[in-house]
């Protein structure tokens, strides 16, 4: 399991890459919290509970992203390791995770630029060979 | 899309003529060497950002042009790039009754905007001091992620900044009365409901009101190079070698959170009226249906929240300046406040007839010319001003409202140069410290919170702005006032 930051003339996109959905879906927010700070500076001491729901897989991880962001500033706090735990069928997706992170830091944590919101642009949720890809583009 | 599907229809406009859903024809205000980018999709990065998802400028001005209750046509102004459902530089306005509301065409980053402060320094003043400002501003002016604010706020307390905007700082002590007159709406936009905005964004404000915030946001110290309209320039008490401050921020998290939560809510209401959804951000709902109405209120509620934020900025920007020049703080005064991320209730003139629409602006300023009752009575006569932002390294400018412009894009303006390369090439070409000595070299002092940040804002990866500036002026949208340079650049 990994993420990748894409080329995005405007913003950038991330994509998470997991064997499960549930992997692709943490993946996805290193990929995101991965622009606002070098990850490795990120201690995982605190935790946070997060729900997301959405009629679809795809507005599930905006969903799930939003929430993250949300927690960011309502806590003042980056994360850097994700759980995630999807329910899904037709019409109605469900998502309870947890996220592990610390109070933002600015001089231990070589801070990058802040993400103001996931969005729906180029966003894709699908088995790839053998495992799953969620990406969407973020707006910076 | 080619060069095929436009028309030209004079040195600085295109038409996309209306075929198939169209309502009304797409209008592009560019160059022939501006035009090139939209075309090739090239240097937009179509194919690679979002895994090869089709992102055009002009694709995005021929959807807005199908949305229902469309007026005259879908704009597309001279910093136009792709955005999210609206392109950015995109003006759509629409008939209240029959038209629509769309998320896009306001984005994330509600009422995001510039405030211009007015100095009585010169360049001669400030030039041996800029470390001393760089310094003072950097330390007093909250920015950055993850920046708290001086001011924190409880519910009822986020309630007052979103109904009352600008106002509600000006009533804790930040900021002079004098300053609502010069901003747009006077900092205050009639029809904001706090409840129609989520507890989830409320919080968000908690400890950001009064921050900056990162990414392309900044608050820079200018001097004026040059004056182009003397006229204007008396009216609006510049001259030059003058020293200005500008500040760029918008709604922060409270803004982007009421997109966030919107933006499931439009869709649905897209799919109950029978819209067709063209761009999953392209999202919208009936002015005149429940699901607009809220959706509405809560962004003239975002609107509100921008404003108190550059007001309660722009007190913080006396505070740091003031002492250090010994200016009472009054001296210090607003010029100009105005967002260009905004939908809005106007009156224009439509074949001959004066009617009442509802004008979206994404990543374009209002721009109302002479004569406008909404202008301060000192620029009545000139139209307001409006700032158009370059980069750290390069000039910036500031245009007015025109005549012309109410007739053909409805009083808009440009709002900045629009990137060229994406962030992530531009932090792989230039290192941010380096960046940073080298503007010092060029005379620019530079503070950034991020050097990451200040590497993806490097000159280079931005469009230039003249030729933004000249497009806006050849085609009679805007005109120019006054250009100006950066001496002290702060960055989030």
């Amino acid at each position: 399991m990994t993420y990748e930051i894409l080329d995005h003339t405007a913003d950038a996109g991330v994509r998470g890459i997991g064997a499960t959905l549930e992997e692709a879906f943490a993946e996805a927010a290193r990929g995101t919290f991965a622009l606002m700070a070098d990850l490795d500076s990120v201690r995982p001491e605190g935790e946070v509970a997060v729900e997301a729901e959405a009629d679809t897989p795809e507005g599930l991880l905006v969903a799930w992203l939003g929430e993250l962001l949300r927690e960011r500033d309502v806590r003042g706090m980056l994360f850097s390791r994700f759980e995630v735990h999807i329910v899904g069928r037709d019409g109605a997706w469900r998502l309870s995770g947890r996220a592990w992170g610390e109070r933002i830091d600015p001089r231990r944590h070589r801070l990058g630029v802040e993400v103001k919101a996931a969005t729906y642009a180029g966003v894709r949720v699908e088995r790839t060979g053998d495992g799953w890809i969620a990406q969407c583009v973020v707006d910076l | 899309m080619t060069t095929q599907n436009l028309v030209r229809r004079g040195e600085y406009m295109w038409e996309l003529p209306k075929t198939g859903e169209m309502r009304v024809p797409g209008w592009i205000f560019v160059s022939e060497a501006l035009l090139q980018p939209l075309l090739s999709g090239e240097a937009e990065g179509e194919g690679e950002g979002g895994g090869g998802h089709d992102w055009n400028a002009l694709v995005q001005v021929r959807n807005v042009a199908c949305l229902p209750g469309i007026v005259r046509a879908s704009i597309a102004m001279p910093d136009v790039h792709p955005g999210y459902g609206f392109p950015i530089g995109g003006v759509g306005a629409f008939d209240p009754e029959e038209g629509v509301v769309a998320m896009g065409g306001v984005g994330f980053d509600i009422n995001c905007g510039v405030r211009v402060l007015a100095t009585p320094l010169t360049r001669a003043d400030v030039e041996p001091r800029k470390e001393e400002v760089a310094d003072a501003l950097f330390a007093h002016v909250p920015a950055g992620l993850g920046s708290e604010g001086k001011i924190r706020l409880t519910l009822p307390g986020v309630d007052e900044v979103l109904e009352k905007g600008a106002e509600f700082a000006l009533a804790r002590g930040y900021g002079l009365p004098e300053d609502l007159e010069y901003i747009e709406e006077n900092g205050r936009m009639d029809g904001a409901d706090p409840a129609a905005v989520s507890l989830k964004a409320k919080e968000r404000e908690f400890r950001q009101i009064g921050t900056l915030g990162s990414g392309n946001h900044y608050l820079e110290v200018q001097y004026v190079e040059e004056v182009r309209d003397p006229e204007a320039a008396r009216a609006y008490g510049l001259e030059e070698d003058q020293i200005l401050i500008a500040i760029h921020c918008g709604s922060r998290g409270l803004g982007h959170q009421i997109g966030q939560d919107s933006l499931p809510e439009l869709e649905r209401a897209s799919r109950k009226y029978g819209i067709p959804i063209r761009e999953r951000e392209l999202v919208c709902a009936p002015i005149r249906s429940p699901e607009g109405e809220k959706y509405l209120s809560a962004v003239f509620a975002g609107i509100n929240c921008a404003f108190a934020n550059r007001q309660v900025i722009a007190h913080l920007v006396r505070e740091a300046l003031a002492p250090l020049f010994s200016l009472p703080p009054g001296k210090i005064r607003t010029l100009y406040d105005v967002g260009h991320n905004n939908v809005k209730f106007e009156r224009h003139r439509v074949d001959g007839e004066e009617v009442r629409l509802l004008v979206h602006r994404k990543g374009s300023t209002r721009a109302f010319g002479p004569g406008r009752r909404e202008n301060p009575d000192r620029y009545r006569k000139v139209g307001h001003p409006i700032f158009v932002g370059g980069t750290m390294g390069t000039a910036s400018y500031i245009l007015r409202g025109t005549e012309e412009g109410m007739e053909k894009v409805f009083g808009s303006g440009v709002h900045g140069a629009g990137r060229a390369m994406s962030r992530a090439k531009a932090k792989r070409r230039w290192r941010g410290q380096e960046l940073i000595q080298s503007l010092a070299r060029q005379g620019i002092v530079v503070r950034a919170h991020s050097y990451g940040g200040a590497a993806e804002e490097a000159p280079g990866a931005y469009k230039d702005v003249d030729l933004v500036v000249d497009a806006a002026v050849g085609a009679g949208l805007n005109a120019l006032v006054a250009k100006v340079r950066p001496l002290v650049c702060i960055k989030g």
